[in-house]
């Protein structure tokens, strides 16, 4: 039976998962929750957090926020500001190869290098979301109508692929064969890299706001619809011409959030009245983890075994749920 | 609609500041942000001037225009609102209203739009009311150059008309007259460097079907014959019983001032934004609802506002409805109460719209 250990977040959590086996909670109001045996809290932004994410080694997290501060916070709670963009919101943020730092605000998306120094690449209309490429030092920005890639060691004019619309987050597929992204409109958009070829995903009746790629990166779970929809990503054509999976239908409320297990074909889905379940993609096997709460699943995410998953509401409902 | 399930969190009101440079959006908005009312604001603003900056929830935000894939022209929204609410749901309990700062040029719509077409930003937040600060001074002028000067003030539900020290009462007349010609359904203020009542500009309801109608005294309780006069209206009115007892002018007519012999510069303009006032009594709603549709289909680029009260046939309750551009709600209201007379009125305030054809095709909706 999974056991449910709840931790007060008391704030938006922005974030949730695993720091070296330690759960953590980034939260809205700024503050970083580990939770190690007792709570501890660092204030990793004074006004508030905008976004987190783990670094690539899942060693640190790299946070950004309200005062235009990017920090790197170490599972000690041991904190280093990485770079600054006074009085601008940075609420874009991905991590990539060898400690690179991808962050963007407005319509200009910076690269961090590891060795410090800082690139900046600019466009002409709002950027959307970020993502490094699986391999190489490429970052892909979602912007209006489309997405450029840039390599971020080259002065190089970036490789656009034009899709008409809004482009509001950026993934690529673990693989490195397709770039997909989320729009204003309920869908989902993706190329295939090796052809351009374009993808649609649609039929969502609300906004995708959270995906998850499944182990090996057979599967992409979204959020935005009744059930988690998993669109497959092997094969040779990927989603073209396929049904994707719908694991865990609800008739009263809307997946809000999505986490694949790490070794498993199985994914945490979250919904907007709280409750968190279970999915396994070859039976559709559903196992309840959180009862209904106050308010949407916000985050969640798994430790490196697949044992444990630390989740957040948006209320400040916040908690681990073991398996074992 | 994802809000319906959950809808246990309350909407946060946005206020939206429009206003050309230079009219005193920044002056009110430093009179909302530092007089002791006891709320806490979150404010966007197009660019820091000289906003008190002490406020660690003053964001600033690229005016971003998306277009919606859906095939409407008119269906734009403000991409870099719905990032920045978003935002600031992340630490929601730090404030209690947010207000939006346009820049001066800056069309409303696609503002409003955002808080009815963007449904993550709709189940957070809603929008309060468009206030418009106009500079009596330069406002003719702006609108002899400009078409937002006229759509800011087209859009409005309140309209603070502000520098009067600075001009003659006459000019003042005359600026009061455009601006009623243009949208006499909006509450005006008129004030000095923004002097006002904040409860004047806050916490208005504007676009609450709830409160639709409370907001509007002459729409609501006067019965004023504004669909008596046409767009070619030069004829001599008789506003003598029209006017009321408390203080401002209320407007009666669609586009004529209590002057209303004077040159319309709204005839002669090639931008002007005109109002219409439709009035029935018990409509069809197996009628209207078809026609209100494809009106707002049709012409949905020149609507800038619209709203109703509504009688239906055999329906004891009244109904009301709301629009910018294509976007149309309308929900059941209360009971119709019985001194009440059973009335449908309808309001469009628009650009280049066909007042003949929108009263009979309006006529045609009457209940049998």
């Amino acid at each position: 039976m999974p056991t449910l250990a709840p931790v007060d977040a008391q704030s938006f959590v922005v974030r949730a998962g695993f720091l070296k086996d330690v759960p953590y909670f980034a939260l809205g109001d700024g503050d970083l929750c580990f939770v190690e045996g007792a709570e501890s809290r660092t204030k990793a932004h004074k006004a508030g957090l905008l976004a987190a994410v783990e670094a690539e080694d899942g060693n640190s997290l790299i946070t950004s926020g309200d005062d235009g501060k990017i920090m790197q916070i170490s599972a000690d709670g041991s904190a280093e500001m990485l770079a600054e963009r006074p009085r601008k919101w940075i609420d874009m943020i991905a991590a990539g190869p060898s400690g690179a730092i991808g962050f963007a605000s407005g319509r200009t998306a910076w690269v961090r290098m590891p060795d410090g120094k800082e690139r900046e690449f600019t466009h002409e209309r709002a950027v959307g979301g970020l993502a490094f490429a699986p391999k190489g030092l490429k970052l892909a920005v979602a912007r209006y109508d489309g997405v450029s890639v840039w390599f971020a060691n080259a002065d190089a004019a970036p490789t656009d692929y034009e899709w008409k619309g809004a482009h509001l987050g950026a993934s690529y597929s673990p693989d490195g064969k397709y770039l997909v992204t989320t729009m204003q409109e309920n869908a989902l958009h993706g190329w295939r890299l090796s052809d351009a070829q374009d993808m649609r995903m649609s039929g969502y009746p609300s906004k995708v706001k959270s995906w998850s790629w499944s182990q090996k990166g057979r599967y992409l779970a979204t959020s935005g619809a009744q059930a988690a929809i998993c669109w497959p990503f092997f094969g040779k054509t990927g989603p073209m011409g396929q049904n994707p999976l719908q694991l865990g239908t609800r008739g009263d409320s809307t997946v809000s959030c999505v986490a694949c297990h790490p070794k498993e074909d199985v994914v945490a889905v979250g919904y907007l009245d709280g409750m968190i379940m279970m999915c396994r993609f070859e039976d559709n096997g559903e196992v309840l983890l959180r009862r209904p709460g106050k308010s949407a699943v916000s985050a969640m995410g798994w430790d490196k075994m697949g044992l444990r998953l630390a989740f957040g509401t948006e209320e400040g409902e916040a908690g681990t749920i073991s398996l074992i | 609609m994802s809000q319906t399930q959950d809808a246990a969190v309350e909407q946060i009101p946005v206020t939206v500041l429009t206003g050309y440079l230079g009219s005193g959006k920044t002056t009110l908005l430093n009179r909302i942000l530092t007089e002791n009312h006891g709320q806490r604001y979150a404010v966007i603003v197009n660019e820091f001037g000289e906003v008190g900056i002490d406020n660690d929830l003053l964001v600033e935000s690229d005016e971003e225009i998306f277009e919606m894939n859906n095939g409407c022209i008119c269906c734009t929204v403000r991409g870099d609102l719905i990032r920045t609410v978003q935002n600031l749901m992340k630490r929601r309990g730090s404030f209690d209203a947010i207000i939006v700062e346009t820049t001066g040029v800056a069309d409303p719509a696609p503002v409003a739009q955002t808080f009815f077409m963007d449904d993550d930003v709709r189940a957070k937040a809603k929008l309060d009311a468009v206030i418009a600060v106009v500079d009596a001074r330069h406002v003719l002028q702006r609108l002899e150059d400009t078409e937002e000067a006229e759509d800011q003030i087209a859009f409005a539900d309140v309209i603070l008309l502000n520098k009067t020290d600075l001009v003659t009462e006459e000019e003042l007349a005359t600026v009061e007259a455009r601006i009623r010609a243009i949208n006499p359904y909006a509450v005006r203020h008129k004030t000095e460097r923004c002097a006002i009542d904040l409860k004047a500009v806050l916490d208005r309801g504007a676009f609450d079907l709830d409160r639709i109608l409370s907001l509007d005294p002459h729409f609501l309780e006067h019965g004023h014959h504004e669909d008596e006069c046409g767009p070619d209206c030069d004829h001599d009115h008789d506003h003598g019983h029209h006017h009321h007892a408390h203080g401002h002018d209320h407007a009666h007519d669609h586009e004529c001032g209590p002057d209303c012999d004077h040159d319309h510069h709204a005839h002669d303009t090639p931008h002007s934004v005109k109002s219409i006032s439709l009035r029935q009594g018990d409509l069809d709603p197996n009628m209207f609802f078809p026609w209100i549709n494809q009106v707002t289909q049709i012409q949905g680029p020149n609507i800038l506002r619209l709203k109703g009260i509504l009688a239906f046939k055999g329906d004891p309750q009244r109904y009301v409805v709301q629009g910018v551009h294509m976007i149309v709600e309308g929900n059941h209201q209360r009971d119709w109460k019985a001194d009440e007379p059973r009335e449908s009125r309808l309001v469009f305030i628009g650009r280049d719209l066909d007042f003949e054809a929108l009263k009979d095709s309006f006529n045609a909706c009457v209940a049998e």
